[in-house]
């Protein structure tokens, strides 16, 4: 048997937090089988080092991903695998539990390690603890926390054959209206080797923008805490958190943001922290590397002045 | 129409946990329990579409410990009509939560159930779509807005990359994202008042669901702590750190 990784659409690359997923199936079962949804992303999954074959749905029910059209396909794939697995992305977490569900089988949410085929470990308590589960359901279905499995390669795969898979029926119960979709130039955040946040400090979404020399100079993406995106700063899919991206860069660089274990859950396996914060007490300053007490508005330019000056 | 909300007891958000020395799970004892923050935004959205006139009943209702009748309390003062406890004294999987609220759903007919989109406590982020798939109802999500009108939920999503907007036949299940509402306080006139609305006790039994777990929790441990590192004096200090001793920039 095989294991059956499901892919985030994400136009026609196949995304980091997607790679993750097939590293951690691979772990689990040599034979690693990617669904995707549309024809485009097919040529991408191909190249994927360690997956075994692509298969591929098309459908005007499959264009946005929607949860119960994607459950159904995949209950419908179900009997040729022993796991289902997909990032633990917003797709992926919208459509799995559906799955899981389906087939009467508990699912095991954003595992961070695979001990065996049955037992897993996830974080649970907003990262405070971590617990190592064993699944007693006779198929396992998972959702894959990107930041714990270091990806596959975009490339160097032998080249998978391509399967069309027939869809399965749609119930027909929700529609998809529209999106509205930030574009940026800048690397994804949970795909990003460099990540700058901005708290509740930043002030206002215009002050908030002062962050953006500094991701320039180093090619970093943006993040935000909770309190930043509520206040309407930054939008709500930069939210690194407990309930937001779980990101683990080389390099996280909290700007303005106190350390609230909510915040700290999403971003405390970056290799390097720094933390900017005028509040010496702040708890931030207990999971940085490089802690430096100032007043973020001086300290920001003065950043990305001598990033450029020591370039 | 009438709404269902599911409310679950955890331990409050501001509480950092300790994982028991013996490693059996986390200490729970002696700690602030608080309703779910995310369902709070539940119980709030469900009380605006009463205050609005398209819901005309809500429904509270908690799975646990006796205890739970606390939290179940506190939604009544938000504006909840009523509760139901499914009492429930072991560990509990969304699963088995979606299974016993889909015998409530099966009791209540309800149009629409609202739950958070992720409990504080297991971190799973699955019940509301679980009990979606039991039901064979549609679900919107990680809702950041949502609108009833002719028998459709129009629900906005937070997903990755933005906002997502579906529309749901009703029935249909809402799950709910930190953007939705501010849920309010409950005002002390109406914590009075909740004391008088009725809850309803039954047990997973009298609703014909085997709650057993499905996982084994073989082990708790702390995750490895991070040790605070040294102050920088100056930006050109950090800058330096950086690329000469970090080496990540
Ligand atoms: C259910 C739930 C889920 C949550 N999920 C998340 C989540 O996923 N992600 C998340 O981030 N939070 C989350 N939170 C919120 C979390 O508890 C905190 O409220 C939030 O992280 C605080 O954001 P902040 O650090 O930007 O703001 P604050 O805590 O207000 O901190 C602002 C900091 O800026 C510093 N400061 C002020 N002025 C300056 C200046 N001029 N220069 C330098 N420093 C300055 C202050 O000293 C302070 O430390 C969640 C909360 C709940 C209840
Ligand atoms: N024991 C419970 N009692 C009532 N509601 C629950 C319970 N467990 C989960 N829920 C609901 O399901 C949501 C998601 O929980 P979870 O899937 O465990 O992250 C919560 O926000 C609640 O609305």
């Amino acid at each position: 048997m095989a294991v059956l990784v499901l892919a985030d659409r994400s136009g026609s690359a196949i995304n980091q937090p997607t790679r993750s997923a097939v590293a951690a199936a691979g772990q689990i079962d040599r034979e690693v089988h990617l669904l995707v949804l549309g024809a485009e992303q097919a040529e991408a999954a191909a190249k994927l080092p360690g997956v075994a074959k692509v298969l591929k749905a098309e459908g005007e029910a499959y264009a946005h991903a929607l949860a119960e059209p994607t459950a159904a396909l995949l209950v419908a794939l179900a009997p040729n695998y022993t796991h289902l697995l997909a990032p633990g992305s917003a797709q992926g977490k919208n459509i799995m539990p559906r799955v899981a569900a389906l087939l009467d089988v508990q699912i095991v949410s954003d595992i961070a390690g695979v001990v065996d085929a049955d037992t897993f470990r996830r974080f649970f308590y907003a990262g405070n603890a971590l617990a190592t589960v064993k699944s007693a359901d006779a198929r396992k279905v998972l959702t894959v926390r990107a930041a714990s499995f270091d990806p596959v390669p975009a490339e160097g795969g032998p080249g998978a054959p391509i399967e069309a898979v027939r869809p399965a029926e749609d119930p027909g119960l929700s529609r998809f209206l529209r999106a509205e979709l930030a574009k940026s130039a800048r690397p994804e955040l949970t795909a990003a080797r460099i990540v700058i946040s901005g708290g509740r400090a930043m002030g206002s979404a215009e002050n908030f923008r002062i962050l953006e020399g500094v991701a320039d100079k180093l090619g970093a993406a943006i993040g935000a805490s909770r309190a930043a995106v509520d206040a309407g700063y930054a939008p709500n899919d930069l939210q690194v958190g407990q309930t937001g991206k779980i990101v683990a860069p080389d390099l996280y660089i909290a700007v303005g943001i106190s350390g609230a274990i909510q915040h700290l859950a999403g971003m405390k396996d970056s290799k390097v922290i720094v933390a900017i914060n005028k509040d010496e007490e702040a708890p931030i300053f207990q999971v940085a590397d490089y802690g430096l007490v100032a007043d973020l508005f001086k300290a920001v330019p003065e950043l990305e002045a001598e990033l450029e000056r020591t370039k | 129409m009438k709404l269902l909300v599911p409310v679950k007891r955890v331990v409050d958000y501001n509480v950092k946990v300790r994982v028991k020395s013996d490693g059996t799970g986390v200490e729970t004892a002696n700690v602030k329990m608080s309703m779910n923050p995310f369902d709070e935004i539940a119980v709030e959205e469900a009380v605006r579409l009463k205050e609005k006139g398209i819901a005309s009943e809500i429904v509270a209702v908690s799975i646990g410990v006796a205890a739970a009748a606390e939290q179940i309390r506190t939604a009544l003062a938000m504006g909840a009509d009523r509760g139901i406890l499914v009492e429930h004294d072991g560990a509990l999987e969304p699963l088995a939560v979606a299974k016993i609220l889909k015998a409530v759903v099966a009791k209540e007919q309800p149009q629409l159930v609202i739950l958070g989109k992720q409990a504080i406590d297991d971190d799973m982020n699955a019940t509301g779509q679980m009990l979606a798939a039991l039901l064979g109802w549609p679900q919107g999500t990680f809702a950041s807005r949502l609108e009833i009108a002719d028998g459709k939920a129009t629900v906005t999503r937070e997903v990755d990359g933005g906002l997502e907007t579906v529309e749901l036949r009703l029935p249909a299940i809402v799950t709910t994202d930190l953007r939705l509402n501010e849920p309010r306080y409950a005002s002390l006139p109406n914590i009075m008042k909740a004391r008088k609305k009725p809850i309803e006790t039954l047990k997973p039994a009298d609703l014909g669901v085997d709650p057993a777990p499905r996982l084994t929790v073989l082990k708790v441990e702390e995750p490895p702590k991070r040790q605070a590192g040294k102050k920088v004096a100056s930006v050109q200090e950090l800058v330096d750190k950086l690329r000469n001793e970090a080496k990540v920039i």
